[in-house]
């Protein structure tokens, strides 16, 4: 016998998991409680135990995919056995009235005792199959229509029966914009895609940190007014300096990077110029700035970009600070980001110098009011002292939220950057 | 306040009878006296009841991501604060505990499998308090510890030795129910055992956020004498939940005991700890884990057999095998079934909601037919 196994709701009124890896595949023989796969909730990332002895005969949902709350993800066939059948004792289940896993035990699961199920109409189509019988949820009339009261005013208002609506909502109720599209175009578009991949291209779900990116960027792009501004430097001198703090006993064992000072020349100059360590906040009508700078960094992760932040950067020593940086680099090459270093940021940088582009034009991390991006350092000719010399070189860009920022600011700000860089003396002067 | 309060007030450290890094019980001059019965046998039985609960509380984890229970609140890491106390009490001592203490069920003879259909909603409580003398699960924080000090006044009514102990969180200790508690415990004389399980969260607020001090000295100001415990040593908290009760019985009232833990696992299954607290922190308290506490203790005195550590795991074994068994052969009681359990005697405002409510779902009305 074949056995499959639903999404169950797991955190109290969710409707939906996305998939993130499956420890499993076809054919595999699994025990009971064997992690089977990791899901993502609106709550949580877990781990999901078989739920019986077995082998699996088909997984129903791709790694990525979003999944509702009772539909099938994984098919267990072959000679499983369960726990009940390891107990002479168990009485026959389906018998013993003995209801189903309670998988989504909302309002929306029907009901094998009132031998009624509800007309859900074409939503059936739209929607996947309703969890099986929990005998504890509701068995609503047969007749009625699931809305909440809002929009069976809005119905009745239209002078709409609510039972010729088809709903899209969970569990096939009518939702606003079923009713609103019943009243207006006749036709409402279907919420599934027919659409299916050609020979010439691929299709990957949206989802995951590659969607909250996409969001964050969205929103970032057409809500804050970017200016971006560009300076070029001779960085030689820290350069330099680079190579003597490598050598320095108080910095052995340590990784040390132009970006080190590149993110302190940050600090110092963002506490010379508060306005870039703040946040428009629109709903209330404030522009917060912050006192610490917590400096993001913009980094590659096996998940995608993400911007983990270092708390506080004026309060580290200049080691603690290299320290900082290596570990948030080693954590994210890792995948072992913390959720609570993503949050909280101030003001990022993003280092694209290490792909060896000269510069850009970055988004701002949302909720913040810059980013500095710097370019890649790289040997050129260049004025010195009267000559034509040899120096390091490298271009410096700030993208900042024109709401919050003025260019006369903004410029002082890269300005100072610049010049810090260019003489890292300012480090001790200014610092 | 007696000798022990004496050496205990100051909280510099908890108090402690299994090293942390294996070996013989240490020793402490007001404690050790308390478990001088414990032998090998019983130190063994108290293993096997730390692996039997902790796999009760991982199969039940396991059935809320099957979709067998609607929620669950793990008490992984808790097990000794639990087992500890829990055998200190004598079978007339009556438990007001909250919502995690499945551990203290399990000992006061609760079936696993009625626990676990409390959190899979099929049933209203899932015992008899009276035949357990422990109360089911308290969901509201911190009401509990009121009703406790009132059982414990009615114990004193009674002229009667037996005490009342009530199990709650540091987040509880927030609640103005607690200060009530503790203030009439207190002005009454109540024989009865605070035991708070410093989990270290409320929910996701670290304990630090709640209190500027350790969470035992709150009860100096109340006029109760606090201990603050190991509550990862399963010993020490048997020893120092026994001085508790002891006190309790003897007139001498109450008694707040701040059992020092840490919750391994989420506040519930709805919840994802690696939101608020790193990955160190947690190994951290892996490394005093209480069953390894106790395992190294064994393992000292040559006690952790192959035999003895096959026979708790067959044991625990054994019981996840039952409570899954249970849970997965309930039989879902009929929705209507609500009107029959809340109000002793029907009444007519209570029969007029039952029909509508059979009416809206279309449920024939059997009791109404019969008549």
């Amino acid at each position: 016998m074949a056995t499959d196994f639903l999404l169950p709701d797991l955190g109290e009124g969710l409707t939906d998991a996305e998939i993130v890896r499956w420890l499993v595949k076809a054919g595999d023989e699994v025990v009971l409680n064997q992690v089977i796969c990791e899901v993502e909730t609106a709550k949580a990332l877990v781990e999901l135990p078989s739920p019986i002895i077995g082998i699996v005969s088909a997984l129903h949902a791709a790694e990525g995919e979003t999944v509702l709350v009772g539909a099938p993800i994984i098919s267990f066939g072959g000679a499983e056995v369960t726990v009940q059948d390891l107990s002479a004792t168990e009485p026959d289940a389906e018998e013993d009235g003995r209801s189903n896993m309670l998988v989504g035990y909302g309002p929306g699961a029907s009901d094998h005792r009132s031998g009624h199920r509800r007309q859900r109409a074409s939503a059936a189509e739209l929607t996947p199959e309703p969890p099986l019988s929990p005998s504890l949820s509701s068995s609503l009339s047969p007749s009625r229509v699931l809305a909440k009261p809002p929009v069976r005013d809005l119905a009745r208002r239209l002078g709409l029966d609510l039972a010729t609506v088809t709903g899209t909502g969970s569990n096939g109720a009518v939702i606003r914009s079923d009713v609103e599209a019943a009243s207006g175009s006749p036709a409402a578009p279907s919420v599934v895609s027919d659409r299916t991949a050609s020979a010439d291209e691929t299709r990957v779900p949206i989802s995951g940190v590659r969607k909250r990116t996409a969001a964050a960027m969205v929103s970032s792009a057409f809500t804050a007014p970017h200016v971006t501004e560009f300076v070029t430097v001779d960085v030689t001198a820290t350069v330099e300096l680079v190579d003597r703090l490598r050598a320095h006993p108080a910095f052995e064992g340590a990784r040390v990077t132009p970006l080190l000072l590149i993110a302190k020349a940050l600090a110092i100059a963002t506490v010379r110029y508060p306005a870039l360590n703040s946040r428009w906040d629109e709903a209330a009508q404030e522009i917060v700035t912050y006192r610490a700078i917590n400096l993001g960094i913009a980094v590659a992760t096996p998940r995608g970009l993400m911007v983990p932040n270092i708390r506080d950067v004026n309060s580290l020593t200049l080691r603690e600070l290299a320290d900082a940086l290596s570990g948030l680099a080693t954590r994210a090459r890792d995948g072992k980001t913390a959720v609570a270093e993503l949050s909280g940021g101030t003001i990022s940088i993003t280092n694209i110098g290490s792909f060896g582009i000269d510069s850009g034009t970055p988004i701002i991390n949302p909720g913040e009011a810059a980013i500095l991006c710097s370019g890649a350092i790289r040997r050129q000719p260049w004025e010195f002292r009267g000559e034509i010399a040899l120096r390091s070189v490298m271009t410096l860009s700030v993208s900042f939220d024109h709401r919050l920022v003025d260019g006369a600011e903004g410029s002082a700000f890269l300005a100072e950057i610049g010049r810090i860089l260019a003489d890292p003396l300012e480090l001790i002067a200014l610092g | 306040m007696s000798i022990a309060s004496m050496e205990i007030t100051g909280h510099t450290e908890a108090v402690a009878l299994l090293p942390r890094a294996g070996g013989d019980l240490l020793p402490h001059p007001v404690f050790s006296a308390y478990v001088s019965d414990i032998g090998d046998a019983e130190l063994v039985q108290m293993y096997t009841d730390l692996v039997v609960v902790r796999r009760i509380d991982a199969e039940a984890t396991a059935l809320q991501r099957q979709g067998e229970l609607g929620l669950w609140a793990p008490m992984l890491g808790q097990e000794a604060a639990q087992v500890g106390s829990a055998l200190a009490l004598r079978k007339e001592d009556f438990v007001f505990a909250s919502y995690r203490e499945h551990a203290v069920a399990y000992l006061r003879g609760v079936d696993p499998t009625m626990i676990l259909r409390f959190w899979r909603g099929s049933t209203h409580s899932g015992w008899n308090p009276y035949e357990v003398n422990m109360t089911t699960p308290a969901i509201v924080v911190g009401s509990q510890m009121l009703q406790a000090v009132g059982y414990g006044m009615g114990i004193r009514r009674d002229r009667s030795d037996d005490i009342a102990i009530t199990y709650f969180g540091d987040g509880a200790t927030s609640q103005g129910d607690f200060s009530e508690a503790l203030g009439f415990a207190a002005s009454f004389n109540a024989p009865v055992v605070f035991f708070c399980q410093n989990n270290q969260f409320a929910i996701s607020a670290p304990v630090g956020v709640q209190a500027t001090v350790p969470i035992v000295q709150r009860a100096a100001g109340f006029g109760i004498e606090g201990v603050q415990v190991d509550g990862n040593d399963v010993l020490a908290v048997l020893a120092v939940t026994r001085y508790a009760a002891e006190r309790a019985r003897n007139g001498d009232g109450p008694t707040f005991i701040e059992a020092v833990t840490y919750r391994m696992g989420p506040h519930t299954t709805s919840d994802d700890p690696t939101r608020y607290r790193d990955a160190d922190e947690l190994a951290r308290w892996k490394e005093r884990d209480p069953i390894d506490r106790l395992l190294r203790t064994l393992e000292h005195r040559g006690l952790a057999t192959a035999e003895m550590l096959a026979t708790a795991e067959a044991k625990a074994s054994e019981f996840a095998a039952s409570v899954r068994i249970g849970c997965l052969g309930t039989v879902e009681p009929a929705p209507e079934s609500i009107f029959e359990n809340v109000y002793a005697e029907p009444h007519s405002l209570l029969e007029e909601e039952r029909v509508e409510f059979l009416a809206y779902h279309g449920i024939p009305d059997t009791k109404a037919a019969g008549q």
